[in-house]
């Protein structure tokens, strides 16, 4: 294995290829691809965009929150008995429900846990002496590798290399790709219906809890204008906490969704790539959004998929920036704005 | 308020119950075809990576020349010398370790054979980390050298660090026999030192592509290459042997952290060829061929040595069933596995045999009284025997002679 070959570009071939027939003849399929990594994109965004919301603050450490929710889930099915044999298993219905709900909410209590621990620990400390936004997103640079380097040395070391480093977990299968029926000449998988239905859910469920509920108008409220929130009688502190168990419940649901689909994809460092995207699909809907990091998410998931194919595989992260720098040159606050306290949210 | 948000979050929770039920029926449905619905795991749980068959550049199967006893570290037993040392150096601890490992290993498996043997004769290994980094390879490589018991290098393993220390070695007339550093460039410096105990890169680009087209008669492969040096060099020369079988529609690049990859399943699954070859290490290798198999892709799937590992078997599990790899490293024969084994507390991996074969060379420079540097240079220059991998002899330059690849396959 060799590093260092020289390799010269082939110059008579095009630098981008606009290959239209393909994306026409796979348009679908990429359509339903795109939506289901997009949901997931979508439900890691809302971390990023509530905790922005509230906080002023870009958690980069959210993408670890993401990676930890998928070793959550991967420890609890362990827990309830799954050997990691890398090949699927064939429970029946009723079992492979109950156990792909108790993953779920494994993967959530984990997710969320991390989050309001890293909010205790990294970020509340930084609050209270007044600390310099620089300071918290340093904070929040460094809680990432101290998450990712966590899982990566110390984990393996706690569970006796059952868990965690150098490479990715055996894949556990709970769900077996099965098509389920043809939508115009895409074939959806149960996987699919699984992970675009529950994060739809999910994604609803948010929205009225942070609509409809006491506790998402304190959300709201605080995001709007802290101040006035406090005097108000809203407990700043305690809406923070809520915020980051928010973001990281949807962060550990959306781990297990993710895993479902790449469960090969259950490594220290598996959440980096995705946060930075669902970052940025927080971005393009406009960061401190809910319904627009929803929107961003989905978005970003099929266009990068359209792009892959119409450009070629290795322009897939051209695609999702310049599809970002494009909608922040006509709407620098993103699609659908900024505000999250405002009535646009 | 409240109590309309409570009524519609449960709404909501029934909903997301519902769709689970729904999913969990189909898969139900998906299990039925299967004998029985046990909840333990389907077949195929127990897939390795078997060696199937040798190839040459040509891409032609090499029967197995079985006439050659290997040769034997204990030698006669009746070997003296006096303090003598290898050394080894090669990544022992990083994100590398494994492969250094490997080779130390079985390099330790012939020494123990050896110093059994020869009670009048007892070499010692020293091994040298250098994390597979060349910058800390070169901070070694003087430590090496002005260690004057030490009569000959097994390593580096690694291209890089191999290129930076090449002329620190040579300048001290040290042997440096690698097991496992694979960049054709190597022996164009002109180093008198320098041997390579298996092919390198320039030879398994060709020999697989060759073997694809004319052994396996495919007339159509996409080639899917990722961004590392490695992937791009083998997927070029893949590309170059492959001529028009290569199908640049249904090319494609990935990168090395991605795990997700259904665009690139999706222009393969429309192009109806006959195999993908996959130039890349199995960390992206596993997920990629497991989304493969679940797109309904069922055409076989191609990969070299970065993705020649135990660990792809178990993260792709029974997607990696049928794969086929190549490597120029050799298969680990039964014995030497148990030997190793017992030895080492692990199973052999790729380069174990390498490092045993090499060392083993090494042994017996030193048993048939070679005492300096220059002496143990000179006896691999004219060495020539059979080893567990492979037969050994050096062309003037330090390449093997007869430079074979073995093709492995997932069963």
């Amino acid at each position: 294995m060799s590093g260092g070959l020289i390799h010269a570009m082939v110059v008579a071939e095009p630098l981008i290829g606009f290959d239209i027939a393909a994306l026409a003849r796979n348009f679908w399929a990429l359509t339903v691809d795109g939506l289901t990594y997009g949901a997931v994109y979508a439900l890691v965004a809302v971390g990023y965009t509530l905790v922005y919301g509230v906080l002023r603050l870009i958690n980069f450490a959210h993408s670890e929150v993401f990676m930890i929710g998928m070793f959550g889930q991967y420890a609890v099915l362990m827990l309830l008995g799954f050997g990691p044999s890398g090949n699927a298993y064939d429970l029946g219905i009723a079992m492979t429900v109950v156990y792909l709900v108790i993953a779920l909410v494994g993967g959530m209590a984990i997710s969320g846990g991390v989050a309001v621990g890293l909010e205790r620990v990294a970020y509340r400390p930084l609050r209270k002496r007044g600390a310099q936004p620089l300071v918290f997103l340093i904070t929040a640079i460094g809680a990432s590798f101290v998450l990712q380097e966590f899982v990566h040395f110390v984990l393996p070391r706690l569970t006796g290399d059952t868990l965690g480093g150098v490479n990715a977990q055996q894949p556990i299968r709970l769900v077996v790709p099965e098509t389920q029926f043809t939508l115009f000449t895409a074939n959806v998988t149960n996987v699919t219906i699984i992970i675009i239905v529950s994060a739809l859910v999910l994604a609803l469920a948010t929205d009225m809890f942070i609509n409809r509920t006491k506790f998402g108008r304190g959300i709201r409220a605080v995001a709007q204008d802290p101040v006035t929130a406090t005097l108000m009688g809203v407990s700043r502190e305690r809406i923070i906490v809520l915020t980051f168990l928010i973001g990281g419940l949807l962060a550990g649901a959306a781990a297990l969704l993710y895993s479902l689909r790449v469960p090969n994809g259950i490594i220290y460092s598996g959440g980096f790539i995705l946060g930075i995207k669902a970052f940025c699909a927080a971005v393009l809907g406009g960061i401190g959004n809910l319904r627009g990091a929803l929107l961003g998410g989905l978005l970003l998931g099929v266009m990068e998929n359209y792009g892959q194919v119409l450009f070629g595989t290795e322009w897939r992260d051209v695609v999702a920036f310049v599809l970002l720098i494009l909608v922040l040159m006509v709407r620098p606050t993103g699609i659908l704005g900024e505000s999250l306290g405002r009535s646009r949210a | 308020m409240r109590s309309q948000t409570r009524r519609r979050s449960s709404a909501l929770a029934l909903a997301l119950a519902t769709t689970l039920v729904v999913a969990g029926c189909s898969q139900k449905e998906a299990g039925d075809t299967g004998d029985d619905a046990t909840g333990s795991t389907s077949a195929a749980a127990d897939l390795s990576i078997v060696p199937a068959v040798q190839i040459d550049v040509t891409g032609a199967e090499v029967e197995a020349g079985e006439a050659m006893e290997p040769a034997d570290p204990a030698g006669d037993g009746s070997a003296t010398c006096a303090g003598v040392s290898i050394a080894m150096a090669g990544a022992l601890t990083g994100p590398n370790a494994a492969l250094g490992q490997n080779i130390l290993y079985g390099a330790q498996v012939a020494l123990e054979k050896h110093n059994e043997a020869n009670a009048g004769c007892q070499v010692e290994l020293k091994s040298f980390d250098t994390e597979g980094d060349p910058q800390k390879a070169t901070q070694v490589a003087p430590q090496i050298v002005g260690d004057a018991s030490v009569l000959g290098l097994l390593g580096p393993a690694f291209s890089g660090e191999t290129n930076a220390t090449g002329s620190i070695f040579n300048q001290a007339g040290l042997l440096t026999l690698t097991a496992s550093a694979t960049n054709p460039d190597l022996t164009s410096n002109g180093w008198g030192t320098f041997y390579r105990g298996l092919a390198n890169d320039a030879i398994q680009g060709p020999a697989v592509a060759k073997y694809l087209v004319d052994t396996l008669g495919y007339e159509k492969v996409c080639v899917v290459a990722d961004n590392s040096d490695y992937g791009i060099g083998l997927a070029e020369q893949i590309n170059e042997g492959l001529g028009d079988a290569a199908d640049s529609s249904c090319a494609a690049e990935v990168k090395t952290g991605d795990k997700d990859f259904a665009a690139t399943v999706q222009i393969i699954n429309g192009a109806d060829a006959d195999a993908v070859f996959y130039a890349g290490y199995y960390a992206e290798a596993a997920p990629f061929v497991q989304q493969l198999r679940d797109g309904g892709v069922e055409i076989p799937f191609v990969s070299a040595d970065g993705v020649n590992d135990p660990q792809f078997v178990s993260q792709a599990g029974s997607a990696a069933e049928g794969a086929v790899l190549s490597c120029p490293c050799g298969p680990a024969p039964e014995e030497f596995a148990a030997e190793y084994e017992a030895s080492a507390g692990q199973a052999p991996g790729v380069y174990s045999t390498e490092g045993y074969d090499l060392m083993t060379i090494m042994l017996l420079g030193i048993d048939s009284g070679v005492t300096d540097r220059a002496g143990l240079v000179e006896f691999v220059k004219s060495y020539e025997g059979s080893g567990l991998a492979r037969s050994y002899k050096w062309d003037e330059v330090g390449e093997l002679e007869s430079a074979l690849i073995w093709m492995y396959n997932v069963e």
